[in-house]
């Protein structure tokens, strides 16, 4: 099986150079490209069927098309690298392990786009990742795939790095921007979307690292084959991953359309010895919990939706029968509480509150009562009634939490947390 | 934290040579001096080790900032530290496998071995203790930084052994 998101990456190695890159096929999309319409660039990527790899899983060539035509003002293409949903490690792997590949897509991706300046949008802590990428792009305009006149073709671009310092809401495409220009990351209303009115008031792509890694292949390759990297119906290749009490955690590139059993069992290695899968988060600290009977689902957005969760960022995270769930639930709650960025009010008063009510279960103080104002937080802090979905994905393990295990939250009322630490 | 700086007396500092070179890359990099802000707290907290009322003021003239929309900037991020830190800052993951791995473990024995809380110093100044966000690095939880330098599959005595080696650096 073709894998062209990790073909270069092999554990333990230093990451390619460009020369060593470029022999192993790398840039050939850029060649490619600069021969192509940019408008056949984003069709043809909108006919892949790529679906964005942050979580939301949007078309990444629609997106794109939202994109107006240039007016001689400056366009920006922008990566979100600031990888920080709990249980999410693959634009890691990726960044620090294959990082021209990330580089190349940013070239083909700004052709599309007709844009000549792009921004990587990266996690303060990921500081391998920094010097590698630093490195990789050096190296590309030392070879000419990144400047002016990029291969004789009159694309000029340049692609700058920016390494934030640590808040989970600059995952949030316009909390982002705000942070690229130097302000508070507070999410912006939309519309008008990054498209139309992005960085600096300016047209604004704005895709994860993932996504991105995935054009050199589509580019150079065409959508045929693409969409046969997928099983049956579905398309491509998605890194996913799993991490808690299995015995080989870790996260791979696999054909879209496999199935959690098949991730855990056949790449996890299975649950460890002693310990049963409870439930699952399908893909971050901000999905419902899914319980053992849905690990046939096919990890695809749509089954798992209909299954009452979000497939997000296909990371999944195990929850052990020895672990407690309630306690599990007060550890995301207690994230979203610290990383929530302050800016409207169900968020930021809900999430400590709702931590509160969560530690005083835990301590064995909490009341029936607590239970019930949980369950109406979790439509308090809704789609719909904050500004962005922070606090609505913090409701998710929580709400389902509630379905699922409400006999543990209930018990929790008169003795406390009974799990060993 | 919640300095009123701009009710006191304090004066900016002198920025060193070595922070306005790279502060001046820095702006290479963007068309407007205010997206510089963060990298040049950054820039000044690497050399000073935390960012002080006075480098605030500093990085707030130097860039033409306003010393309320800067201090906005710099208490928004969990990474720029208002207050003084010890040499080493350690970064104890305890997010959600960590947690289930055993973070609170591990924490619990920093605070037994260095005698500290989250957010506090040793008295020796060499190590200050501070939870952080999912470091994404799941697979291999516990995990944890110091600086730059990331630890993983971490034990109370791979820690031990890691702290040995700091203090024997210093």
């Amino acid at each position: 099986m073709d894998k062209p998101l990790t073909k270069n990456i092999e554990e333990g190695r230093a990451p390619f150079n460009f020369k060593q890159y470029e022999a192993a096929g790398g840039y050939d999309s850029v060649r490619k490209v600069v021969t192509m319409a940019p408008n056949d660039v984003v069709t043809l990527v909108k006919d892949a069927g790529l679906g964005g790899r942050g979580g939301a899983g949007f078309n990444t060539g629609l997106k794109w098309s939202f994109v107006p035509a240039p007016d001689g003002g400056p366009r920006y293409l922008v990566i979100n690298g600031d990888e920080m949903e709990p249980g999410t490690f693959k634009d890691r792997l990726l960044m620090e392990n294959d990082p021209h590949l990330l580089v190349e897509g940013m070239i083909t991706t700004c052709f599309a786009l007709q844009s000549s300046c792009g921004y990587i949008f990266l996690r303060g802590e990921y500081t391998v990742a920094e010097e590698r990428l630093l490195a990789a792009i050096a190296e590309a305009y030392e070879n000419g795939m990144l400047g002016k006149n990029i291969l004789g073709s009159g694309f000029d671009l340049d692609i700058y790095l920016h390494t934030s310092a640590g808040r989970y809401i600059c995952g949030e495409e316009t909390a982002l921007i705000n942070a690229l220009e130097g302000k508070r990351a507070n999410p912006r209303a939309k519309p008008p979307f990054p498209q139309v009115s992005g960085l600096w008031g300016r047209p604004t792509v704005v895709n994860n690292v993932e996504t991105i890694c995935n054009i050199p292949g589509i580019v150079a390759n065409g959508v045929d084959w693409y969409q046969g990297l997928g099983l049956g119906e579905f398309v491509g290749t998605r890194i996913s991953g799993v991490s808690g009490r299995v015995n080989n955690p870790g996260c791979w590139e696999v054909p879209v359309g496999i199935t959690f059993r098949q991730l855990l069992e056949d790449y996890a290695g299975g649950m460890q010895d002693g310990y049963e899968l409870k439930a699952f988060l399908p893909g971050g600290g901000s999905t419902d919990f899914l319980m053992p009977e849905h690990l046939d689902l096919v990890m695809d957005p749509g089954a798992v939706q209909k299954a009452g969760s979000r497939l997000g960022t296909s990371l999944i995270m195990v929850l052990d029968d020895k672990t407690c769930p309630v306690g599990c639930i007060r550890n995301l709650i207690k994230f979203f509480a610290h990383e929530s960025c302050g800016w409207c009010t169900p968020c930021r008063d809900g999430l400590p509150w709702t931590e509160q009510m969560l530690d005083k279960l835990e301590e064995g103080t909490g009341s029936l009562k607590d239970i019930e104002i949980l369950k109406e937080m979790t439509g308090y802090m809704g789609i719909g009634n904050t500004f962005c979905a922070l606090a609505p994905g913090a409701m998710e393990p929580l709400q389902s939490g509630l379905k699922y295990f409400i006999d543990e939250f209930e018990a929790h009322v008169d003795h406390g947390c009974g799990y060993s630490k | 934290m919640n300095n009123l700086i701009a009710t006191t007396a304090i004066k900016a500092r002198q920025l060193t040579d070595e922070e306005i070179h790279e502060i001046e890359h820095e702006k290479t990099h963007y068309p407007y001096t205010q997206a510089v802000g963060l990298e040049a707290l950054k820039i000044v907290q690497k050399y000073q080790g935390w960012v002080s009322d006075e480098s605030l003021l500093a990085v707030s003239e130097y860039l033409n900032i306003s010393p309320d929309e800067l201090e906005g900037v710099a208490t928004f991020f969990n990474m720029i530290f208002r207050r003084p830190v010890g040499k080493n800052v350690i970064l104890l993951c305890d997010s959600v496998a960590c947690w289930m791995l055993g973070c609170d473990s591990l924490k619990a024995h920093f605070t037994k071995t260095l005698g500290i809380d989250y957010g506090e110093t040793t008295e020796d100044d060499l190590f200050t203790l501070i939870p952080v966000p999912c470091l994404g690095d799941c697979d291999k939880a516990p995990v944890m930084m110091i600086g730059r330098e990331t630890y993983r599959n971490l034990t109370t005595d791979k820690i031990d052994e890691i702290i040995a080696e700091y203090r024997s650096k210093n």
